[in-house]
């Protein structure tokens, strides 16, 4: 017979892993572009790849507190690794070479989380962001590998799964993305429901204090940065594919920056932040590309600013209700009295 | 291989300029400033406009260019930049991101996305001879304008009392404070002057580093570099940081081209892992 605290508590994490109506909604909602938008799938999977991306960028950021400026480096290495594998032949089919990207990716943010857990906010910036510029300055001079600066070229895909091939006007393209999406999405709000996710809640909430009852704080940061690392690599790869190209650009800091931007925009550590951020980024994007082609950065760092100057906090309460019914953890934890996770930091 | 320490000290020099207002604003206030080359690129524009548009010589070009950029600094850090100080590093990462990213567009769509090239006067273009090496004139140049300058800075947080009070504020901000220094003040004061010597830098550097509207995004990590090997707790670790990098940049360009940037940042990580608080940081006590 279980101990009736542990009874406890497994009732309330299995509360908190219920899902709302809103989020079948949500993903009602995704279903349906499928068939009413079939017009635009060509943004909206370029929508599927960035919130995919900006949903690993929410893993280390929202529910760890790790602030990266070169979450590029694993977008990016994902991006190439699909691109060689399909160039070079050696795994045509789009699934499997995804699956190899992501966990090539996820090596390598094994590597370099342990980069990561010294030293203060701008410490970490700084080795995240040179990480980034390392890849990027390797992938350059490679260039009897990687193309260089023009890009890698050639890549040919076979069709998914031996059964689905893409198609010009990006129908194939766009419902592999959104499947992909959603079972990584899956895998994440799984995670983030289970014990593990509470306990990177608490070492992001204060680490000292995670420590002292019994969490690693070092095995869980080195964890789920490599779990993000690997997200960001099927984002990565999933561009690759999709475009048939991958160049430098994918790795830059500018690609670390908007990530950034859309997971802000939508707000973090809820899960939902990053998709809701990466279709309103693109979608200001989209628009204000088509207002100015060369000046719409501008009208981004505008709204950055003003996001920063408005406080997050503060827009981020203007839709709480909403929020919060996304996240069931926060309205419905009753009983238990968890600590409430700090907003951003 | 003496003209190659040459050009790397005068480079080093000249990043130590563009970079020491950061490590203030880094080490005082524990703010986050990604646009400090927002500043230096708005005095490289300063100049050039003053000199090939209105023929202004190129000397008395450079007090305005750091006067300018000392206004703008401290405009932006009376309106916009005293709003973000007390929220999160995030906060200030996004921020001054996007004042890059308005900064790179705004000179974009006024000035063009070209490479700029600010006319010299004659007398600093060629050689000379200096003690059997051959060096260049601008490079010499630059090296006289940043030694003094930073005798100089040196001397101002040494002996004067604006500089004793600037170092009680680095120190710990709140007992500097409660012993009546106007910190808000002080800081605002050694933002504009840092804001001035980076548009200085700008100015002086266009001839060697390049000026295009994406200067910010490029010279960005060069600053962060200087500012977070050197240590954030006196000017002479960034200025030793700044010689360091100039050389190591320079020649590592010079005799391994596939491999300079890499060994650059390679080299960050690694101090940055090794030592956190910076290479020739003293030990504080928070």
């Amino acid at each position: 017979m279980p101990q009736p605290l542990a009874r406890d508590i497994s009732r309330h994490l299995a509360l908190r892993a219920r899902w709302h109506p809103l989020e079948i909604a949500f993903w009602v909602a995704a279903l349906a572009s499928i068939f009413l938008l079939s017009s635009k799938h060509l943004i909206l999977t370029e929508i599927a790849v960035l919130a995919l991306f900006a949903l690993s960028l929410d893993l280390i950021l929202g529910y760890s507190g790790i602030i990266s400026l070169g979450h590029a480096a694993y977008f990016g290495f994902g991006g190439y690794v699909a691109g060689l594998l399909a160039k070079y032949n050696i795994i045509s089919e789009p699934v499997l070479a995804l699956v190899a990207s992501g966990l090539a990716a996820a090596v390598l943010g094994f590597v370099t989380s342990f980069l990561v857990l010294r030293g203060s906010d701008l410490t970490r910036l700084m080795v995240t962001l040179g990480v980034s510029l390392v890849l990027r300055e390797i992938a350059n001079q490679m260039d009897w590998l990687t193309g260089g600066a023009d890009g890698l070229q050639g890549i040919v895909l076979a069709p998914v799964l031996g059964l689905f091939a893409f198609d010009i006007a990006g129908h194939v393209a766009y419902v592999y993305c959104l499947i992909v999406l959603f079972l990584l999405f899956l895998l994440a709000r799984r995670i983030a429901n289970s014990p593990f996710g509470l306990s990177l809640r608490s070492v992001k909430g204060n680490p000292l204090r995670a420590s002292a009852i019994g969490i690693s704080v070092n095995g869980r940061l080195v964890a789920v940065y490599t779990l993000a690392a690997g997200y960001a690599g099927v984002a990565g790869a999933l561009l690759t594919q999709t475009t048939q190209f991958v160049s430098l650009d994918v790795l830059s800091l500018e690609r670390s920056a908007d990530v950034l931007l859309a997971l802000v925009i939508g707000g973090t550590g809820y899960l939902y932040g990053g998709i809701i951020g990466a279709v309103l980024f693109k979608l200001m994007q989209d628009y204000l590309a088509n207002l100015t082609p060369q000046y719409w950065q501008f009208w981004i760092g505008l709204v950055l600013v003003i996001i920063v100057l408005v406080g997050r906090e503060r827009m981020a309460s203007w839709w709480a209700p909403l929020r919060a019914r996304l996240a069931p953890d926060r309205s419905r934890a009753g009983g238990v009295q968890s600590v409430a996770p700090v907003e951003g930091s | 291989m003496l003209t190659i320490l040459f050009d790397g000290i005068a480079y080093g020099m000249l990043l130590f300029v563009l970079a020491c207002g950061l490590a203030v604003t880094l080490g005082l206030m524990n703010f986050v400033n990604l646009a400090h080359g927002s500043f230096a690129m708005a005095g490289g524009y300063i100049t050039l406009i003053l000199v090939n548009r209105n023929g202004m010589p190129f000397f008395a070009a450079l007090p305005i260019a750091f006067l300018a950029s000392a206004i703008i600094g401290a405009v932006f850090e009376r309106t916009l930049y005293v709003h973000v100080y007390a929220k999160p590093h995030l906060d200030q990462v996004l921020f001054t991101i996007g004042l890059v990213f308005m900064s790179v567009a705004a000179v974009d769509y006024v000035m063009g996305s070209q490479q700029q090239y600010i006319e010299l006067p004659a007398m600093l273009q060629g050689q000379v001879n200096l003690l059997g090496i051959n060096v260049g004139k601008y490079r010499l140049l630059i090296i006289g304008i940043c030694g003094v300058l930073t005798v100089v800075l040196q001397l101002i947080l040494a002996r004067t009392r604006f500089g004793s009070r600037l170092r009680a504020a680095v120190d710990d901000p709140r007992v500097a404070g409660g012993l009546g220094i106007h910190v808000k003040g002080v800081f605002a004061v050694t933002f504009a002057v840092g804001s001035g010597l980076a548009g200085l830098g700008g100015a002086l550097g266009a001839e060697i580093l390049g000026l295009d509207p994406t200067f910010p995004l490029k010279f960005m990590i060069y600053f962060l570099i200087v500012v977070t090997v050197g240590g954030t707790s006196s000017i002479t670790g960034p200025f030793l940081a700044s010689l360091v990098l100039g050389i190591g940049d320079v020649a590592g360009k010079y005799y391994v081209p596939k491999f300079g940037a890499f060994v650059i940042y390679t080299i960050m990580i690694v101090v940055l892992i090794w030592r956190p608080q910076g290479l020739f940081a003293r030990a504080t006590a928070r």
